[in-house]
């Protein structure tokens, strides 16, 4: 039995805009088990960052309701010096932008250095010097000696990204957040940094939450898949379930509109409009309705929830059963399909 | 005669040192490439960053000082600075990566759109307001859009505004730099399709810069492939992805990951297979200084930086 290490409950993070509150995570429930990867994918603005700061505690300003716990303990609206040493130990977060995690005057072999002392003061100096450079070391620094001395500006993106993995899982965090982390890499680059993570999970029994966008990162890595849009979960399941059969309309809908390498589509999927801005969000029916405005109005459920499929799978509404694109709708006709 | 011929281009930035500010040395960005484009057809340049594939569409169009080498366009010499430039200014033009900053915020869209007419055609300006809002169209943004400044559109448009901008003039060869690596996947297929369409239509010809391996084998007919400033393969998309030579782009394809998550042991395997092979490999691939050896032909497409014979 999956021993549960993250499980958030009914999670509501609402941001404040112009005196009013507005939900960017919406009523999200999800478990992350020990020694698994949970990927959460969705076009930008979905609220997947919203989500990872929510469980990092790392909002400043936003109103927070209902449960997160991390192994049993509620974490969601504890004071911060408690949330401080959770953090950084038991849980890591590797960021989208990594110059938001790093601190532009400190040299980089100070600042793991920092991340470390933080949680462990029984190292000495020249011990704790050594752990810095195997961990530059083990993310593929070259020169890691060198790099200890300089400063963030003087390092490319790929070697600050490595820097701020380095950070994250510097004291073996049992909970690793991942926020797109490979996304403005190259590909061999991207290839190195997917291996240290999973040796995490290998090695540490560690749960991960791999946030991003490009579904091969999601078919190598995840052992299940948590699909968002605007700011709920739409679909969950493991990753062999919903490559082979994604249900959800907006599940269909990204799988269709990317490119890919071992691919061979002629014309990709284009979702129509965009994600709607937070005050502008429809907070009854079917939020993705309006991006599929060629499904019958009377398909549509009034308030879709998520229902279990199969074991483990679940899809918010049951629209799916009916659902086409235009393409396949328009081959029908032609084909005198009824 | 290919319709774009790129001969042996070099463009080596100096770097400055000492109180003097004396050229110490060279950053040898582009050292030697060369390659041909077909009329109407996608060629793609691939390579991890700062390998120089932005330095060569820069020469190209001359937003960079070519060091040797020369350009040549429909048979004539474009490298030869100045001369016949204005002709082949209207032809080429290119489109930037980034929408946000790549376009004037202070300028609205029917300014950015009618800039390069300006330039080059003298309109009325009810002709000009016609031929931007046909331009829109063509892009798909509604012709009331013109009035709005850059801010008030997403990122997909924004980019759009910008390939509205580039084919204004109807040019015949578009440099397209990382176009959709900053939009979010809807609105980069949205892109893509686009480029798609109004390739069929204006019979445009693409230089297609990325380092997303994924939309270059969706969009390209041809592809180089690009390592500290030379090539080290050139081929069709397939030749690339099905039948790579050279240890780098055997290995660069083995890294993408496979969107069939069935595959996973096997692909790691295989990327250990290639990473063996890679290391072992190297001396033999690269010179003493790390670079790649000129291309020899394998078939009448196919071209592999093969190791000396020594
Ligand atoms: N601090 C904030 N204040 C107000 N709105 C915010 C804040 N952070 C995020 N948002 C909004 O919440 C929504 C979700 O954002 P985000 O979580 O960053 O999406 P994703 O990471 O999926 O791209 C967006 O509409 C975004 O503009
Ligand atoms: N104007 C410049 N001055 C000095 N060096 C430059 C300049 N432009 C690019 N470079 C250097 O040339 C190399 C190739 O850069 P670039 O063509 O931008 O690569 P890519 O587009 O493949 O990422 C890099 O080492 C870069 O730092
Ligand atoms: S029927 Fe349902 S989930 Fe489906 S698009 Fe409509 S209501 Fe949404
Ligand atoms: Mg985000
Ligand atoms: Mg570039």
């Amino acid at each position: 039995m999956a021993e549960k290490l993250l499980e958030i409950k009914n999670l509501k993070t609402s941001f404040r805009i112009r005196d009013e509150y507005h939900a960017a995570v919406d009523d999200v429930t999800l478990t992350v088990n020990k020694n698994e990867v949970l990927a959460i994918v969705g076009e930008s603005g979905c609220g997947k960052s919203a989500l990872a700061f929510s469980i990092m505690g790392l909002h400043t300003r936003a109103k927070i309701e209902g449960n997160i716990l991390f192994k049993g303990e509620d974490i969601a609206n504890v004071a911060p010096s408690k949330l401080n040493k959770l953090r950084g130990k038991n849980m890591g977060m590797i960021f989208q932008d990594p110059l938001t995690a790093l601190n532009p005057l400190m040299k980089i072999g100070d600042q793991i250095g920092e991340a470390i002392l933080l949680h462990n003061n029984t190292l000495s100096k020249s011990q704790r010097r050594e752990k810095v450079v195997n961990l530059l070391q083990k993310v593929g620094i070259p020169r890691p000696e060198h790099v200890f001395e300089q400063y963030p500006h003087e390092l490319s993106g790929g070697m600050r990204q490595r820097v701020v993995i380095a950070t994250a899982i510097a004291n073996e965090p049992e909970l690793l957040i991942a926020d797109e982390p490979t996304t403005a890499l190259d590909v061999t680059i991207q290839s190195q940094i997917l291996d240290l993570i999973k040796d995490l999970k290998d090695d540490m029994d560690s749960g991960i939450v791999l946030i991003t966008h490009d579904l091969g990162v999601v078919a190598e890595m995840a052992d299940r898949v948590a699909v968002m849009y605007a700011g709920q979960i739409v679909e969950v399941g493991d990753v062999l379930t919903l490559f082979e059969e994604p249900l959800h309309p907006y599940t269909r809908s990204l799988f269709n509109s990317i490119p890919n390498a071992h691919g061979t589509q002629d014309k990709l999927h284009v979702i129509q409009g965009i994600v709607p801005a937070l005050q502008n969000l429809p907070r009854s029916g079917c939020r993705f309705a309006p991006r599929i405005p060629w499904i019958d109005e009377a398909a549509h459920e009034e308030q879709p929830i998520l229902h279990e499929v199969k074991p483990g799978h679940f899809v918010r509404c049951t629209c799916y059963k009916h659902f086409k694109f235009p393409e396949e709708t328009k081959e029908e006709q032609h084909h005198g399909v009824s | 005669m290919g319709f774009l011929e790129v001969k042996d281009l070099k463009v080596h930035f100096p770097i400055k040192g000492g109180i003097f500010g004396r050229t110490v040395d060279h950053v040898k960005a582009v050292d030697g490439v060369s390659f041909t484009l077909e009329k109407g057809k996608t060629y793609g340049l691939v390579g991890e960053s700062g390998s120089g594939k932005s330095t060569t569409g820069r020469a190209i169009i001359g937003l960079n000082k070519i060091t040797s080498g020369n350009v040549t366009f429909e048979g004539n010499d474009i490298t030869a600075n100045n001369r016949s430039r204005a002709s082949f200014r209207k032809d080429i033009q290119m489109i930037f990566q980034d929408p946000y900053s790549s376009l004037n915020p202070k300028k609205r869209v029917i300014d950015l759109v009618a800039e390069p007419l300006r330039n080059f055609e003298k309109l009325s300006r009810k002709e000009e307001r016609i031929r931007v809002q046909e331009l829109l169209e063509l892009v798909g943004l509604s012709p009331e859009s013109i009035l709005k400044y850059p801010h008030e559109f997403s990122g997909g448009q924004r980019q759009r505004i910008g390939i509205a901008r580039a084919v204004a003039l109807k040019p015949k060869l578009i440099i397209a730099d990382e176009p959709v690596s900053a939009l979010d996947v809807s609105v980069q297929a949205q892109v893509l399709n686009f480029m798609q369409e109004i390739q069929n239509e204006l019979d445009l010809t693409y230089l297609f810069i990325s380092h997303d391996l994924g939309v270059i084998k969706h969009m390209c007919d041809h592809i180089g492939i690009m390592y500290k400033g030379r090539f080290v393969e050139e081929g069709t998309a397939n030749e690339i992805f099905e039948s790579p030579q050279h240890i780098y782009t055997k290995r660069l394809v083995a890294a993408i990951p496979e969107i069939d998550p069935h595959k996973r042991e096997e692909l790691k395997k295989f990327r250990l297979e290639v990473n063996t092979e890679y290391e072992q490999a190297y001396n033999d691939y690269f010179d003493e200084e790390g670079l790649a050896y000129g291309l020899k032909p394998i078939s009448d497409t196919h071209l592999v930086a093969l190791p000396e014979k020594g």
